[in-house]
């Protein structure tokens, strides 16, 4: 599979999960078994209306959605695969009016869990969180064949 | 963060509106939260914008994720009598079943105050509180 597959196929699939594109989440790289995000910044996810430092909730999403795409750069076929548990560590607050990128491995691939690695981090790479996080693999045929083609897109 | 005026307001009244409606991200995912006697019980209504997984349909696990851990901070918060959101360290959140779309609720509790961090454990769940959608605990900074 190419990178050009990967990236299109997360970005179908991002465009599939509502809450994605309420926060405005865009993929920025994608390879195999790696994957990065991106979270533009907006008044409407603060957290903390002082500081205009955005919420920890919107970096669990952007962490989770990429922790959970990225198996998707890391799989030959689609399959969808539930979070099973996820662990975020905060380093520092975000800084305020600037986007938040989200950089996903998977580490190990079993035949029933995936592990991945995320980290959260802004421009001039200071890390925000890192997050590690277990993924099941329930098969791909738990996934009705008509999402699946909307995710691959036909492009094979 | 937090107007402390508006604070007061929410202890002597337990109305939490004015305090949620101040917090952006409160407002974005809808949480909302009552109090029964000394007890909180946070609130997340139905909302299409929240969701993921557009088959089952589901909430999104990040979404489920930011309403447990803004639960467990405004609890902290009126727990101690703090003026100020505590900063949260760390969170592991466990997914044990699908946040279907629906209303989700969460409750708290301390499971250890020291003198600077303090730990907290959040569960959710929707139609019956003996089947939580998923568990939670997280470490907070506590301020000086």
């Amino acid at each position: 599979m190419t990178d050009d597959i990967r990236l299109n196929r997360v970005r179908r699939f991002l465009e599939t999960l509502n809450q994605a594109r309420e926060l405005g989440l865009t993929v920025e790289a994608a390879g195999d078994g790696v994957l990065t995000m991106c979270l533009p910044y907006s008044d409407r996810i603060i957290g903390n209306p002082d500081t205009g430092v955005i919420h920890g909730g919107a970096i669990t999403t952007l962490m989770d959605t990429t922790s959970g795409s990225v198996i998707i750069c890391a799989l030959e076929d689609f399959e969808l695969c539930p979070t099973l548990d996820l662990r975020v560590d905060y380093m520092r607050p975000a800084e305020p009016h600037k986007p938040v990128f989200a950089r996903a491995e998977t580490y190990k691939i079993t035949r029933n869990i995936i592990f991945t690695r995320c980290e959260a981090y802004q421009e001039g790479g200071e890390t925000i969180a890192n997050c590690v996080g277990t993924f099941m693999r329930i098969g791909k045929e738990a996934t009705p064949k008509g999402y699946r083609d909307l995710i691959t897109g036909g492009e094979e | 963060m937090t107007d402390p005026e508006i604070l007061r307001h929410t202890r002597e009244s337990g109305d939490f509106s004015r305090l949620l409606e101040s917090v952006p991200y409160a407002r974005f995912i809808g949480l909302e939260c009552d109090r029964f006697g000394d007890d909180l019980i946070f609130r997340l209504p139905k909302k299409e914008e929240n969701l993921g997984n557009p088959i089952l349909p589901a909430i999104h696990g990040g979404v489920i994720g930011g309403f447990m851990e803004m639960s467990a901070a405004i609890y902290l918060m009126m727990s101690q009598d703090s003026m100020s959101m505590p900063r949260i360290v760390d969170f592991s959140l466990d997914y044990l079943r699908a946040g279907l779309n629906r209303e989700t609720f969460a409750e708290c509790r301390l499971t250890r105050q020291g003198n600077r961090v303090a730990n907290v454990m959040i569960t959710a769940w929707q139609k019956s509180r003996s089947q939580p959608i998923a568990t939670a605990r997280a470490h907070f900074l506590l301020e000086d």
